[in-house]
């Protein structure tokens, strides 16, 4: 019971985590493309509640000023943060077209909860955006992955004989590829310029379809054991069909396993889909995702000088321990 | 011995698929590494296409295979086109410095994680071994990229040990002893990521099955005949524990090739990782084809050195009443 209410809530974070992805247009005030280029790395704009009047109730900022000697608040004018304001417009899901935002500033003012990037852009509107790309993405390779390990692991495990062998086979071989440089060298095979979009549907596709095996044979496993029992065979004795077999009796046994490599694949694949575009091979500019938002990092010195760039790693390790936790919930619950 | 020789062959069936698939994705590929030649206008259509004949890449794919599996049996590996160079040279040098990395690195997870897991095992539900679960969990679900970013970020702050490459640049006048701290400087960085993102793991792996044994009734029996704790430990329980601790050995083996790419370009180690980006990069289809058969050689091997360490550990396994998998 203890386990059961622990996956509620962790699934609950996970829900809540991926509405905010999907409504990122309405929460970041600005568009994720937008820049700014007189306030490249700007820090993150501090949230004030008291000035020398007193405390006020809604929140203010104040413009900063930047010359050689770096930046300071400009203390002459506060900028009130106005909540449910018109802004530029959005789209949730492709769908919805919309203009109004959680919250916003007059201009010339701009807000910047975790600063900004070399070209100014709003990290904060950026990492909400970049987790639409980056949660879409493991969701997605995951969604290929199991589907085609299911399928796999299905027919082997049920049919036998030289079928299970040959499948078997394969996925040794894929199981003996080094993933990350496979993964590299058929990114490489692939051309290097498409749309960003396009990169992203390549990506999932190449991330989703290597890392079917070790699931087959995990579900294998559980068809196989679920062919010789009793009930099967009872059923089988009935004159049920081999899809009604599969579908009624062997399939749900492996819903299990199934959500376990769920919960286990999505932060992988996720990663997967930071690593490659941190190394400049995945979804590029200027569409956002968490990997290549990361990638101004190699160079030390921005690592080290803007530390507020790290929003998206952040963002990263929240998404992986959510997950990683689930992982290990469901795999007690179902073993 | 029979089964050696089954599994080895295997691994040579292996090793064909994997250079099959490599060169079927080649076939797909629609670049290649004179795309930008044929772009200068100072280079004539003519000298490109001589060059692709020079070597050989106009030829249909099962020659160019063919031709391929020939300089594998020299021991070339192929020819990489944007260093002019066979393939294997190229690759050892690389191979060699990651191989550096990795072993220190895998010898220092395993002193840690087996030290760890075995501690936190035996004192069982006691704060220790709590703070040890959590932090292993927490630890495990992290993505590498940011464990690689978060320490470099902090290394760099710190300043106290060199970041990027092997070598400090004036390696070359130090002494012999001083290149050899030099080096080691170097591999503090990379080796600390590697570490935090590997030790957790084993830690976890090595834990429960320690667990799992001590409760087992050969451990109680020992337990209830006035055997000491110590003596307990090492002699009843760890050599009946040791089975998945093997196989995820073999595992460790097995990606002492492929397991640091990240962490290589991360921090600018000269390993295989640096140079097979740049290939990608650059399209060099037989420098990326031979990294990908390196370290797919290392995989099969490691998982091989588990089967066989799993042979020699275990009678069961060795009579074949308990299947190694």
């Amino acid at each position: 019971m203890r386990t059961k209410a622990r996956v509620r809530f962790l699934v609950f974070l996970l829900v809540a985590l991926h509405i905010l992805a999907v409504i990122a247009g309405f929460i970041s005030p600005y568009d994720a493309k937008e820049q700014d280029r007189s306030h490249p790395y700007a820090s993150p704009t501090r949230v004030r509640f008291a000035d020398e009047s007193g405390f006020h109730f809604r929140p203010f900022v104040y413009t900063s000023v930047c010359d050689f000697e770096g930046c300071r608040e400009d203390r002459t004018q506060e900028y009130p943060i106005h909540f449910i304001v018109t802004g530029p417009s959005y789209s949730i899901l492709g769908i919805f077209k919309w203009d109004y935002h959680l919250f916003g500033i007059d201009r010339p003012a701009r807000i910047a909860l975790l600063g900004t990037d070399a070209f100014g852009r709003d990290e904060f509107s950026r990492v909400l955006y970049g987790g639409q790309i980056s949660l879409a993405a493991g969701l997605l390779a995951t969604l290929i992955t199991l589907t085609v390990a299911a399928i796999i692991g299905t027919i082997s495990g049920f049919y036998g004989g030289w079928i299970d062998e040959a499948l078997m086979g394969v996925s040794e071989l894929f199981l003996s590829l080094p993933w990350l440089y496979f993964l590299i060298g058929v990114r490489a095979f692939l051309p290097l310029h498409v749309s960003p979009i396009g990169t992203f549907f390549l990506l999932v596709g190449v991330i989703g379809l290597i890392g079917w095996a070790r699931p087959a044979r995990l579900v294998r496993g559980v068809v196989l054991s679920a062919r010789t029992c009793n009930y099967v065979a009872a059923a089988r004795g009935f004159g049920g069909s081999d899809i009604y077999l599969l579908w009624r009796h062997v399939l749900p046994g492996t819903y299990g396993v199934l959500l376990t490599q769920a919960a286990l694949l999505i932060p992988l694949y996720i990663a997967a889909e930071a690593t490659l575009s941190f190394f400049g091979l995945g979804v590029s500019e200027p569409v956002p995702s968490w990997g290549n938002m990361l990638a101004t990092l190699q160079h030390y010195n921005v690592l080290v000088s803007y530390g507020w760039l790290l929003a998206p790693a952040m963002a990263l390790v929240i998404t992986s321990v959510i997950y990683g936790l689930l992982a290990d919930a469901l795999h007690s619950r179902f073993s | 011995m029979k089964r050696a020789a089954h599994r080895a062959l295997r691994v040579v069936l292996l090793l064909f698929g994997v250079s099959i698939l490599c060169f079927l994705f080649t076939e797909m590929a629609p670049g290649s590494f004179f795309d930008e030649m044929r772009l200068n206008p100072q280079i004539s259509p003519e000298t490109v296409s001589a060059l692709r004949a020079r070597y050989g890449l106009d030829q249909p794919l099962v020659v160019r295979y063919g031709r391929w599996l020939t300089s594998v049996a020299r021991g070339d590996l192929g020819f990489s086109v944007a260093y002019n160079v066979p393939v294997a040279p190229l690759l050892w040098t690389r191979a060699l410095n990651t191989l550096l990395l990795t072993t220190t690195v895998m010898v220092l997870t395993w002193l840690l994680g087996v030290s760890l897991g075995v501690w936190s095992a035996a004192y069982r539900g006691h704060w220790f071994d709590r703070i040890v679960a959590t932090a292993s969990s927490l630890l495990i679900s992290i993505p590498e990229i940011v464990i690689a970013l978060g320490l470099l970020a902090i290394a760099i702050r710190w300043r106290a040990i060199p970041i990027g490459g092997m070598m400090s640049l004036d390696h070359d006048e130090l002494s012999a002893w001083a290149k050899v701290t030099d080096v080691a400087r170097h591999l503090l960085l990379p080796t600390a990521i590697l570490v935090f993102a590997g030790v957790a793991i084993v830690i976890r792996h090595v834990r429960a099955s320690v667990v799992e044994v001590l409760d087992a009734p050969h451990v109680r029996a020992s337990r209830s005949l006035g055997i000491g704790r110590v003596r307990l430990l090492f002699r009843h329980v760890l050599p009946v524990a040791a089975n998945p601790a093997i196989s995820l050995f073999g595992f460790s083996i097995a990606s002492l090739l492929s397991g640091s790419l990240l962490v290589e370009v991360a921090t600018g180690w000269p390993g295989l990782g640096p140079l097979l980006l740049e290939a990608t990069l650059s399209r060099d289809l037989y420098l990326v084809i031979g990294g990908i058969i390196f370290s797919a050689l290392f995989l099969v091997a490691g998982n091989l050195a588990a089967d066989l360490l799993l042979i020699a550990f275990d009678p069961r396994v060795r009579k074949g009443t308990l299947h190694a998998d």
